[in-house]
């Protein structure tokens, strides 16, 4: 046994790659969270009263609700007023250029492997990136503006389109949905926007980057993308965050809609610091609401997801299936390692006629990593000739980790056609051995034997993506072996 | 080419081989032949380095090194090769990537330059034809769903893909049919020469038959008691081991 625990060993030992923090002077609130405090964030956005009015709103319904405790994470309470919810990098006067950023802050792209420069441009990606919570600087907006498409940050959308963040703006994840749905409402910084006009194909992929850099600042982004009539959107989402000896609450929330024939395709690669390896201490806690809504006919979307990273993950991507002949998909890769816990699953709500939903999660518990499916799948009255294909897999690398499945069905239809498959294994000693036999190193088994785990997920990832999905997974993984 | 000297070894502290000599020369197919728990498979394990085995006092040298030091992986990329009694299932890894896999950690080993996905399909294929395996099994993952037939061919295929100097195969009959035994032993027969080696382990002489082996052994209470050709083999056959107990 003596070499298994010596790779464990360097599993442990092996540091956050991305820990590091960028010392940038910081415009921040005192930490506490009241109605001032939100007016303060408002008045700050320069926000129309419509939306501090909306915010107001949330507030006051978040400060009759509970924080959920059904999940099988383990954690002691959040001290929420102890966080401070404004943070923004110290303004400078207007950019025009990528030259007048702050030196520091370009400097930790690159070490992240996020160039702002032309390199984006060749890779034919354009980057809204979100350092904190303000926007600093986009791309390739003439590209897009050429075809209609809009894509910037949440606050230029309250400025510049009004009435469609108006129209749209809680409309798939209400204030009222959940606990840190609503926190997020109430105290939202910044985030993301998109819009896609009828029958356009969004020319390229839409990728944005989120860092939580500001000690103690809880971050709440919020993501808006619809999909008009006939038109297609793959957008990115990836994320990494410098190392913390405090806890960092992380609760945004995304809505998608996809009209009539449109299909949105969100892939996400989360890598954020999952706390000490040693003592689970510090890492981000992440618990996200993601929602779509397919509206329309014939449309489509779907979830992809690689979560390595966070202490905890609360996260749940849905799809509600409204327009006859609509598609849900989900398809998700959560690696639990030393104390990491995640709680992910999906809900596919089926409410048109012949609606589709295919769910496919792989889940891997190494080292004291706690890993759980929870999905639910529903089959409302009307919806006629309903389809779900479920497939959860686990798989357990030690045997101080833990894997767990609940998977929740409720069907009202009688001509729905429901397939669920689940799987548990382990990567064991034999198959290591067999792998060394053959003269291939245990690192390399591993990953092997992990990537041929998550390969179906990795197919859905758009190419850029899948590539730095598997380093990040051998990374992670890296001699996690027992 | 393998050479075991006084080799005693066990496993959680129990002593299993009580003084091991055997010496296989380049091109000899030396069968060992013994009853359950006689210690067959734990000169295999000892011979390929698997782990929780332990070696008490002895030697095993390797076309002259020492090997007891030796990684398993390192132990396979010099020439040893082992077809497991009973090959792992490893779901989702693809039998083709495997299999390249494991060619191209040979190849770099030895300094050649790996194969690439198009070239290592023409080479693959020949190798199918040999032991009869149908195509569809590289799209399949190792052993995955596969009868046990149809694991050991595919371990005998892996052998033909990988060349290696030694090797030893580990119960390789059990679990066939007749005429899955004859592919087997033919795959086996159709690649020995001059410089390979075989070390076949087995309750019975239905292989050796196929085979021919040069020596045959009886391992008994961890110890070859009897070294003859396939002679003794029939003999084992007829009146059973008791007669060469102590």
């Amino acid at each position: 046994m003596s070499k298994d625990t010596q790779i464990i060993d360097k599993a442990i030992s092996q540091e956050y790659e991305y820990g590091f923090t960028t010392n940038i002077e910081q415009e921040t609130i005192p930490p506490g969270l009241n109605e001032d405090v939100i007016r303060l964030i408002s008045s700050k956005k320069d926000e129309p009263k419509w939306l501090l009015d909306w915010r107001l709103k949330a507030y006051q319904k978040w400060l009759k609700m509970e924080e959920p405790d059904w999940s099988k994470l383990n954690y002691s309470n959040i001290d929420l007023q102890s966080i401070s919810y404004y943070a923004a990098p110290k303004p400078k006067e207007k950019l025009n250029s990528l030259d007048e950023v702050d030196p520091e802050l370009l400097d930790t792209y690159n070490k992240l492997g996020i160039p702002l420069e032309e390199q984006k441009m060749l890779a034919n990606v354009a980057v809204d990136a979100v350092f904190d919570s303000v926007s600093v600087t986009t791309t390739f907006k003439e590209e897009l503006e050429k075809h209609g498409v809009i894509f910037c940050s949440f606050s230029e959308a309250v400025k510049n389109h009004p009435n469609i963040v108006k129209k749209y703006l809680g409309s798939v994840v209400p204030t009222t949905d959940n606990y840190f749905a609503a926190l997020n409402a109430a105290v939202f910084s910044d985030g993301s926007f998109v819009f896609i006009p009828k029958n356009v194909r969004c020319p390229m992929e839409l990728s944005t980057y989120f860092r939580i850099n500001a000690e103690n600042t809880g971050q709440f982004e919020r993501t808006l993308i619809i999909a008009e009539e006939g038109s297609h959107v793959s957008y990115l989402e990836g994320c990494t965050a410098p190392m913390r000896d405090e806890n960092q609450l992380h609760a945004a929330v995304v809505e998608l809609v996809a009209h009539k024939d449109s299909e949105i395709k969100y892939s996400t690669v989360q890598n954020w610091y999952p706390g000490d390896p040693k003592t689970g201490k510090g890492g981000i806690y992440n618990f996200v609401t993601k929602r779509g809504t397919c509206l329309g006919d014939n449309s489509k979307i779907s979830w992809t997801q690689v979560e390595t990273g966070s202490a905890l993950t609360w996260k749940y991507p849905s799809c509600i299936l409204k327009g006859d002949n609509s598609t849900g998909e989900f398809y998700s890769v959560a690696l639990s390692n030393n104390f990491q816990q995640a709680d992910t699953g999906t809900k596919m709500i089926h409410i048109g006629k012949n609606t589709k939903s295919t769910i496919i999660s792989k889940g891997i518990s190494a080292g004291k990593g706690q890993n759980t499916y929870r999905g639910g799948v529903k089959i409302m009255k009307g919806a006629e000739n309903a389809r779900n294909y479920s497939q959860c897999d686990s798989i357990l690398i030690g045997d101080e980790c833990g894997a767990h499945t609940f998977p929740y069905i409720d069907v009202r239809n009688p001509s729905a056609q429901m397939e669920h498959e689940a799987s548990t294994s382990r990567i064991g000693e034999d198959q290591l051995f067999y792998c060394n036999q053959r003269g291939i190193s245990t690192e390399d088994a591993v990953s092997m034997i992990v990537n041929g785990f998550c390969k179906k997920v990795f197919n859905e990832l758009p190419m850029e993506f899948a590539v730095e999905a598997q380093k990040l997974m051998e990374v992670s993984l890296e001699g996690s072996v027992g | 080419m393998l050479e075991i000297k006084n080799l005693h070894a066990g496993i959680d502290g129990k002593t299993i081989l009580n003084g091991i000599n055997l010496k296989i020369k380049p091109g000899e197919l030396h069968a060992i032949m013994g009853r359950n728990g006689s210690g067959k498979s734990t000169l295999a394990n000892i011979i390929t380095g698997r782990e929780d085995y332990e070696v008490i006092s002895g030697t095993v040298h390797f076309n002259g090194n020492n090997i007891l030091d030796m990684s398993p992986e390192d132990r396979a990329l010099n020439g040893i090769f082992m077809s497991f009694q009973y090959p792992v299932v490893i779901p989702g890894v693809n039998n083709t990537y495997f299999l390249r896999a494991a060619l191209n950690s040979k190849l770099k080993h030895n300094g050649l330059k790996e194969v690439n996905a198009a070239d290592f399909m023409h080479l693959i294929r020949e190798k199918l034809k040999l032991v009869q395996m149908d195509e569809k099994y590289l799209s399949r993952a190792v052993n995955d769903g596969f009868s046990g037939g149809e694991k050991k061919r595919n371990e005998i295929l892996q052998m033909l893909t990988l060349e290696p100097q030694l090797s030893i195969l580990d119960e390789t009959d059990s679990g066939l049919d007749i005429d899955a035994l004859k592919i087997v032993a033919e795959g086996v027969n159709n690649f020995r020469d001059k410089e390979r080696s075989f070390l076949a382990i087995t309750h019975y002489q239905r292989l050796l038959d196929h085979m021919n082996p040069d020596y045959v052994h009886v391992l008994i209470d961890g110890k070859i008691v009897k070294s003859g050709d396939m002679k003794l083999a029939h003999e084992l056959e007829e009146k059973g081991y008791s007669w060469l107990e102590a």
